[in-house]
């Protein structure tokens, strides 16, 4: 068991996916559940890139990963944006405040 | 069975991996966050290198470490007092989303486990630049042309969204 296979490499995401899970859905600060999102998205990523060397032997995975990569940077921007939007208007982040839709 | 060097490094960046990610989640200053992120960053890196995706960890150096989380402490310094130190974030459903989390793991780890991946082995530890340029020449054409177009969307609509008017 303590030799290293495919089987370390998931258990670890499964980890790092719980950690992204659990701060996106506890935390109150708006850039804390941004930094939770990137954790979820590395978590993938170890998945793709880890199936790609073990099961599929080829690099589709790690062509997959680079995209994944370019959509958390676009995301992480559009996001950060939001953010800075909502604190000129509300003078929070504090997601639960961010509640003038709610009827 | 004796542990090999391979795995001591495994083991060493999974350690640091986890234990920054958790220093990231229960933390209760967002500049701890980020920092705990950013030795997150660099273990994920340093797992691709291990699995010999060399050229997808120079870029989640790159990207990430040098961009999205460069972006991140922007956020974090831009919504708040620059004098107000204490830069603090609350949790809510503590323990409903512990549960919830938990459970998902138990889940994720069951499957893990049980199924048989049917492994074929591991291809060697090429430097793989010169394979993914060709990729994204050829067979990744049309994904990375559609990328470059998001990205460009992306930056133009970020910066519109963020504006003084």
């Amino acid at each position: 068991m303590l030799a290293v296979g495919l089987n370390h490499y998931l258990i670890l995401s499964a980890i790092l996916f719980c950690l992204g899970l659990f701060s996106v859905v506890t935390k109150k600060n708006a850039v804390t559940v941004l930094m939770g999102v990137e954790l979820i998205l590395n978590a993938a990523n170890i998945n793709f890139i880890a199936f790609a060397k073990y099961v599929d032997n080829d690099l589709d995975g790690q062509m997959i990963a680079l995209f994944v990569i370019v959509t958390a940077a676009a995301a992480a921007a559009v996001a950060l944006a939001i953010v800075l939007n909502i604190y000129q208007r509300l003078k929070s982040i504090n997601l639960d405040e961010a509640d003038s839709l709610a009827g | 069975m004796n542990i090999t060097l391979f795995d001591t490094i495994f083991y060493l960046l999974a350690f640091l991996t986890l234990g920054s990610a958790a220093i990231m989640v229960f933390s209760k200053n967002v500049i701890y966050s980020a920092v705990g992120l950013l030795f997150t960053f660099f273990g994920v890196a340093g797992i691709y290198v291990l699995l010999a995706a060399d050229f997808v960890a120079v870029v989640q150096v790159l990207v990430y470490v040098g961009g999205i989380l460069i972006l991140l402490l922007f956020g974090v310094m831009l919504s708040n007092k620059i004098t107000n130190i204490e830069i603090t974030t609350e949790t809510l459903h503590f323990l409903p989303a512990s549960l919830v989390v938990i459970g998902i793991f138990v889940v994720l780890y069951r499957v893990f486990i049980t199924t048989d991946w049917n492994p074929v082995g591991s291809y060697n530890f090429d430097p793989t630049t010169h394979e993914i340029g060709t990729l994204l020449m050829t067979d990744y054409l049309i994904p990375f042309e559609i990328a470059s177009i998001l990205l460009l969307g992306a930056l133009i609509g970020a910066a519109y969204i963020a504006r003084k008017d």
